[in-house]
């Protein structure tokens, strides 16, 4: 017995290989830190590069539209209004359709291999590039779409929203593009949280003699909404940050429009369009324009994640 | 006795069918768009496919009558893809095994997983004006300004939480009872990790990098103003610190060409880029439920 435990006891491990555990561990460490590095270096290079155009403009950036790189003055509001505008309205669009084929999707209307590809194919439209969704919107939905505005400007021209005569790229197709883009995470961060809610709540509203759609909106949607308001503020996020589809066809205008049927500009265009030529004390205005699309997306990530934690399914 | 059957006047009845197609025509809706696009692309991209496509350089734009081939471009988008996985994947997979097997969900790992959510959520648009800002007009590498190197690290900023995510999450499945055993034989932690967890979420998390991998080859925004574009062919190593063309970028700026060769180009180039694209997400597709079905048995 004695002579076990000392056998025992001598059997330490190598001292390399304990170094070798440690030097490993750290250097995890050191590696999941860069992530926090790497996005206090995006928050703190983008400010002090804006900080000369900052300085001199002050929150009049945000209110003015005069952006003119020969006389030295800049203001984003076109392209912050753009920003916002797109965004918010495409959204508005995207949720009744998202969280329709979401519930499609999880019913039982049709068999569930049915179900199972029309979600996949749903999903696969996540993957295609947004440069691709932007050649197409160029060439086969502006000229398909071309009647419609005409006709939309002759019978609803006394709104404001549509009193420009359309010509080509405009704000309303950089909206029908953010659709497509944005109907995918909608519609599967839907579909993940009606999946997620328990059967009993379904069977027991059934039980008590509610019918089919009664029991989505009055039980299976109401326990769910917290995810579903997730997925919308996630796609709120890429909304606003979306660059390529937008950019190639909203037309790249500063001048400011209410009109939707006029081309118009959001910052993450302008930054596109403009960031590769320019210089001086325009390169610090443009990173002000950036530094103001962070924040706005950085707010409404962290909002959409305080809210997942905060109203996550307690069932 | 009547109220015993189904009414198809009542109007709940009624109301259920009128939600029933709504939803039915919400879903059409959103099918839509993809088989319109998949097949327009196919179909126009298709018709331009030749052999010389992937030959030849690209001519400028301004004669209207021979747009050369996407070579350069092509090539371009494999390295600065490789350049972005060869940064992006170690850094994910240690910070993603450092998350899932040493943190104890303390503040640290909470305030990085935190991060990793808030920086997948930043415009990939930010990533390249970063990038513009640290590397680019800095000409911290070598003295060469816009280069395919810069370009890969901002694809890898797109691509890390991705992969931080897809590390973590598949160490979380692997069960607790196989670092049990391991430990218990004596085996140190990072034997453990190394030859049991990691092993073992293998293919989890190989999926989700190759699907990280694929978003990364179509992103666009990063790359306008740090690889820029380039006609010519890559012939050496010393290319790297030079603009580089992509495929994104050529599709990018061939659209907005006013001439029809060029459009034709960028049709070209889409259709070989969402092909390959498309595919790669089939594939981890296939897989992905292929291991969940062999898991179960």
């Amino acid at each position: 017995m004695e002579e076990k435990l000392t056998l025992f006891k001598n059997r330490k491990r190598f001292g390399i290989e304990k170094n070798i555990d440690i030097i490993f561990k750290n250097t995890a460490l050191v590696l999941s830190s860069f992530v926090a590095i790497i996005l206090l270096g995006i928050i703190l290079v983008v400010f002090f590069q804006s900080f000369e155009s900052f300085s001199r403009y002050g929150l009049k950036f945000l209110v003015t539209s005069e952006w003119n790189p020969v006389k030295d003055e800049y203001g984003a509001f076109t392209a912050i209004y753009g920003t916002l505008v797109t965004s918010f309205l495409s959204l508005l669009i995207t949720i009744p359709l998202g969280v329709g084929t979401a519930i499609f999707i999880t019913e039982d209307f049709v068999p569930k291999v049915f179900r199972e590809i029309i979600g996949s194919f749903v999903e696969l439209l996540a993957a295609i590039p947004s440069v691709v969704l932007g050649l197409w919107a160029i060439f086969v939905m502006e000229p398909f779409f071309r009647a419609f505005f005409v006709f939309l400007h002759n019978f609803l021209g006394w709104i404001p929203l549509f009193s420009t005569e359309p010509t080509g790229r405009n704000s309303l197709l950089a909206i029908l593009i953010l659709v497509v883009m944005l109907l995918p995470i909608v519609t599967s961060i839907a579909r993940d949280s009606l999946n997620q809610v328990p059967k009993k709540l379904r069977n027991a509203a059934y039980g008590i003699g509610a019918s089919r759609w009664k029991t989505i909106f009055s039980v299976i949607l109401p326990a769910a909404l917290s995810g579903i308001m997730a997925g919308v503020l996630l796609a709120l996020g890429r909304a606003m940050g979306e660059t390529m589809a937008v950019t190639m066809i909203i037309g790249n205008s500063n001048a400011f429009s209410w009109s939707l049927l006029s081309p118009g500009y959001t910052i993450s265009s302008m930054l596109a369009n403009q960031f590769g030529e320019a210089d001086g004390s325009q390169v610090s205005s443009l990173f002000y324009a950036a530094f103001v699309l962070m924040i706005l997306s950085l707010v409404v990530n962290i909002f959409a994640q305080w809210l997942v934690k905060k109203f996550s399914l307690k069932y | 006795m009547n109220s015993l059957y189904y009414q198809k006047r009542l109007s709940r009845n009624i109301g259920d069918k009128f939600f029933t197609s709504l939803s039915v025509i919400c879903a059409l809706i959103a099918i839509l768009p993809l088989i319109f696009l998949v097949t327009y692309i196919l179909i126009k991209g298709g018709s331009q496919i030749t052999p010389e496509l992937f030959t030849l350089e690209p001519n400028p734009p301004g004669d209207d009558l021979d747009a050369g081939g996407i070579n350069p471009a092509l090539i371009g988008t494999l390295i600065i893809t490789t350049i972005a996985s060869i940064i992006a994947i170690p850094v994910g997979v240690g910070g993603g095994i450092y998350l899932a097997e040493y943190s104890k969900g303390g503040a640290f790992s909470r305030f990085i997983r935190f991060g990793v959510n808030v920086l997948a959520g930043v415009p990939s648009i930010i990533a390249g004006v970063f990038i513009y800002a640290l590397i680019v007009s800095t000409k911290i590498l070598f003295g060469s300004m816009y280069s395919g190197l810069a370009g890969g690290m901002a694809l890898s900023i797109l691509m890390l939480p991705t992969v931080i995510k897809t590390t973590d999450e598949g160490l979380k499945l692997v069960p607790n009872e196989l670092r049990y055993a391991s430990l218990g034989v004596g085996a140190s932690m990072y034997t453990t990790i190394l030859k049991v967890t990691l092993p073992s979420a293998f293919r989890s998390i190989a999926t989700g990098v190759v699907l990280g991998i694929a978003r990364a080859a179509g992103e666009t925004a990063p790359l306008i103003f740090t690889a820029l574009f380039s006609y010519y062919y890559i012939t050496g190593f010393g290319d790297l610190f030079y603009e580089m063309g992509s495929l994104a970028v050529l599709i990018y700026n061939f659209a907005l060409e006013p001439y029809d060769a060029q459009n034709k180009l960028a049709w070209a180039a889409s259709f070989i880029l969402v092909l390959s694209i498309l595919s790669v997400n089939i594939f981890a597709r296939i897989l992905a439920a292929f291991t969940e079905k062999t898991k179960r048995v």
